[in-house]
């Protein structure tokens, strides 16, 4: 009875937090992209315009509910939502804390990618009910852009499967006790961090998006709640990566003094304002120059790291 | 203005080789000399001038057409009820020549010259939308500014200019279903085929609402996959009749519409409006004056290079260099408001000078800004220019060569791109810009990052020109004491029937210039910018007709996009720096 009632609560707390998150990044991140352009940004509704995030929620969620007439309506419907599941159930595998997990899987990492695949279908879905020329192009941009950089992002984690000798995210994060693994996955890091940001499709992977030329791409045709879905899926992307990179790379919860879930909190929160950093920066590649990128030097290079890795540990093993 | 050598030589060539009847020279108060010819003799004697000519005009600078039916001064000019003028340009002689052909009737035809030039393509077509002249030969003509339902010819002179001239606006149904139709998506209307083999095309509509179109265009996209097959932009959408309405405002109250023009370069066009009016009446600019053009000028070049810069950064994604070069902008626009009273739209040049002298303490502001841009520049080259996924982008994208540039009729960056070291200021210089030291920055691959670097260039130099404006503004008067320019001295009035009764005509009517012609070109922002004006001897002009840079360069976007993908199309349009209002006018 005790250990349900702890989990219920984990579970909440957990998808609250999660959905709170992202729903701040909102705010976070116009406040920074202001910050680095030379403007204010939202800064007039509550105390440094905070309250900005709940005006945004109050005003999508009093919009029409609209289906275009042209659209098939029952998977216009479902796409949104098949694009957040996935992502919401991998927040369930990740230890915050000792003792703070949602599951304890003992595959937590393959979870992860298995699901990172399925959200794929959210956005090819989503493209493929609007039944608009523009939708259709950003999700076949979506679907070979995820389908690539998922390849060499599994293949960019086995290195640190094999120096943890585990896919629990919990045994990899005590793992590093010593020493984090983006010493020795130097490598392994930048290229999921790279494979990170196409997952999430930001730029400069924002191809199925890419406003200045495909409009809004997949989600052109959404509006109100349901384009908030696809917002809010955006924002609890990233979060999960940057608390992927913490926890694989950078030791979890691991550090001195403070309590551990602050310590991850902090690492995360410093990976979330780098991927806000560089969609300030960044220039938008196109399609094709993307996808050679991801297939001839990102795939050799993860091939590499998987190759020389397992050297060394057969080597010191 | 006079006919210079090599082009005196070539008219006299083609004298000999075409002359006879309806061969005659017109005298101009300003522009090209003039050269009238038969309707039948015109295809040939464009291609002799175009190529075979010893010293050839390779460029279709302008082509336009003119209602001569109720013009009354029309010396040494052969009879006809429309005139076609065809406006040519040699580069390596910075030479022009106009050839015009009378035509007859209320429904004159002429022969299409789109086999000669490929950029005659879209004046034509202009020019049987304004005026109902038909061209037989031309490969699509139909209507480019007005809507494909739009009865009778803008420009014709029985064309009312006023909606309050026209009968109300009603809707019955028959006419909204014409309309509906006229809307409906046909690609054999665009010229495009719907497969090829076995592909099926797919057709994108691209605009008029668009983030990446920069303002009112459409383009339809015929694809293969994201492949562009062909892109047929569609115009008009930005059309305000700024030609009709010139034929009904005064000269003096014509120069604020100009200013709506190319709207990101401001001054720059007034400055060919108001130098063509000064042309034919005769007016000198005094020193200062054109000193404070040449710096109004530069500013604005700049803050439309800034424009520019900003898009053309956000068109290939990169999201804040825009938000960088805005609040540059900002800047120039508090010292041209500061100078002119007023940011993007100042309407501050006049007749025979600038509406007021410089205010105390102008240069300070300006001499803040020489200093403060340099360092931002550098900072900018940085993060956009140096960018690797920027260079990937604009590399070897919408390349064209110089020969192309000059048979498409490109001007300003766009020409410089392609190597060639021309610039209207430096070519032929005007208000004086003979007295001022700058460089012409020019590029090698005509492609879009090289585009991108000539502007980018051009802002340090026009930098260096505004600061050689402010260390050696002459005194003097900031307009001229000409009678056309200036109201009459206000203590003759008082004691002289004659100069009060001017002083209550110009003050009604504004100046009355005497009957002539006279064509001025400036560089402006995009290219070259010129006015062709005609006065029949009437408080307003005759015909005015506005040669914008911006209309030859979009007509070049099927050429040079063809092979290309989606977002390189954007990366081209941004490159050409366009103005919709510039397109349309």
């Amino acid at each position: 009875m005790y250990s349900a009632v702890i989990s219920l609560i984990t579970i909440f707390g957990v998808i609250i937090a999660a959905l709170s998150v992202s729903a701040g990044l909102i705010w976070l991140e116009r406040r920074l992209l202001a910050l680095w352009q030379d403007r204010y940004g939202p800064n007039r509704v509550g105390p440094f315009g905070l309250l900005q995030v709940l005006a945004d929620m109050i005003k999508i969620l009093s919009k029409e509910d609209w289906v275009p007439p042209f659209a098939d309506a029952a998977v216009f419907v479902v796409a949104p939502a098949a694009i957040i599941v996935p992502v919401l159930l991998t927040f369930a595998i990740i230890t915050y804390a000792p003792g703070i997990a949602v599951a304890d899987l003992n595959i937590g990492l393959l979870f992860f990618l298995a699901m990172s695949s399925l959200a794929v279908y959210g956005v090819v879905l989503a493209g493929w009910a609007s039944d608009s020329k523009y939708s259709l192009l950003g999700s076949m941009r979506a679907a070979a852009q995820m389908l690539s950089y998922e390849v060499f992002m599994s293949l960019s984690l086995m290195g640190v499967v094999m120096l943890a000798g585990s896919f629990d995210l919990k045994n990899i994060v005590e793992a590093q006790k010593g020493l984090w693994y983006v010493v020795p996955q130097f490598s392994g890091m930048l290229i999921f961090l790279t494979a990170g940001i196409a997952e999430t499709r930001r730029l400069p992977f924002d191809l199925p998006e890419a406003e200045g030329e495909l409009v809004a791409g997949f989600h052109a045709e959404y509006s109100g709640m349901k384009f908030a879905l696809f917002f809010v899926e955006e924002y609890l992307g990233i979060t999960l990566i940057s608390v992927l990179i913490c926890v694989l790379f950078f030791g979890g919860w691991q550090g001195p003094l403070l309590p551990p879930l602050a310590w991850l909190a902090i690492k995360t929160l410093f990976f979330i304002c780098f991927f806000i950093l560089l969609r300030a920066t960044f220039p938008r590649p196109r399609y094709d120059q993307l996808m050679s990128f991801g297939w001839k030097v990102m795939l050799p290079l993860a091939l590499l790291n998987l190759v020389v890795t397992g050297g060394i540990v057969l080597a010191t093993r | 203005m006079k006919v210079q050598e090599s082009s005196a030589d070539a008219l006299a060539a083609a004298e000999q080789k075409f002359g006879g009847p309806g061969f005659t020279r017109q005298q101009v108060q300003g522009g090209p000399p003039v050269i009238w010819a038969p309707a039948d003799k015109l295809p040939q004697l464009l291609r002799y001038l175009k190529s075979e000519a010893g010293s050839p005009f390779p460029m279709l600078y302008n082509l336009t057409a003119i209602d001569e039916r109720l013009r009354s001064h029309r010396r040494d000019q052969p009879e006809g009820d429309f005139t076609l003028a065809y406006h040519l340009f040699s580069l390596d002689r910075a030479e022009d020549i106009c050839v015009k052909t009378a035509l007859k009737g209320e429904s004159p035809a002429a022969q299409s010259i789109v086999n000669i030039w490929p950029a005659a393509n879209w004046y034509e077509r202009e020019a049987w939308d304004m005026f109902g002249i038909v061209f037989n030969g031309h490969p699509h003509l139909r209507r480019i500014l007005m809507p494909p339902t739009w009865e009778g010819h803008p420009l014709r002179k029985e064309h009312p200019a006023r909606a309050t001239e026209m009968e109300p606006y009603r809707l019955p149904e028959a006419r909204e279903e014409k309309e509906e139709q006229a809307l409906k998506f046909r690609p054999e209307d665009w010229g495009i085929s719907r497969r090829h083999g076995d592909t099926d095309f797919l057709f994108l509509n691209v605009g008029p609402q668009h983030p990446g179109t920069h303002g009112l265009l459409r383009i339809v996209l015929q694809l293969d996959g994201e492949v562009i097959v062909d892109a047929v932009p569609d115009i008009g959408y930005h059309h305000r009749g700024a030609e009709k309405m010139g034929e009904r405002q005064t000269w003096h109250t014509y120069i604020p519409y100009t200013d709506r023009i190319d709207y990101l370069g401001g001054v720059l066009n007034n400055l060919p409006y108001v130098m063509a009016v000064e042309q034919l009446a005769g007016i000198e600019v005094p020193e200062r004056a054109q000193v404070i053009r040449v710096m109004l000028s530069e500013l604005f070049r700049i803050a439309s290079h800034l424009v520019w810069y900003g898009t053309f950064a956000q068109d290939v994604g990169t999201m804040s260099p825009v938000f960088y070069m805005f609040t540059d902008r900002e800047r120039l626009f508090d010292i041209i408001a500061a100078i002119c009273g007023d940011r993007m739209h100042p309407n501050w040049f006049r007749i025979g000078g600038v509406a007021q002298d410089l205010p105390r303490g102008w240069d300070a502001g300006v001499r803040d800004f020489l200093a403060y841009l340099p360092r931002r520049l550098q900072e900018y080259d940085r993060i956009v220019m140096q960018n690797r996924i920027f260079k990937a982008r604009t590399k070897g994208i919408g390349a064209y060569s110089l020969k192309e540039a000059v048979e498409w009729g490109v001007t300003g960056p766009g020409l410089r791109a392609c190597g060639l070291e021309w610039d209207l200021r430096k070519q032929r210089p005007y208000s004086g810009y003979d007295q001022f030291e700058f460089d012409i920055p020019t590029a090698d691959a005509g492609d879009c990052y090289d585009r991108a670097a000539v502007r980018v260039a051009e802002i340090s130099q026009s930098l260096r020109i505004i600061s050689q404006c402010v260390e050696n503004m002459p005194p003097g008067p900031y307009k001229a004491g000409h009678p056309l320019a200036a109201p009459p001295p206000k203590q003759r009035t008082l004691a002289d029937i004659e100069t009060l009764i001017t002083h209550f005509l110009q003050a009604g009517w504004g100046p009355v210039i005497p009957p002539g012609e006279a064509t001025a070109a400036v560089e402006a922002a995009k290219g070259i910018n010129s006015y062709y004006l005609i006065s029949d001897g009437g408080s307003g002009p005759y015909r005015l007709r506005i040669r914008t840079p911006s209309f030859p360069h979009l007509q070049m976007i099927p050429f040079i996009s063809g092979g290309a993908m989606i977002p390189d199309l954007l990366a081209i349009l941004g490159s050409i720096d366009y103005v919709l209002a510039d397109v349309d006018r």
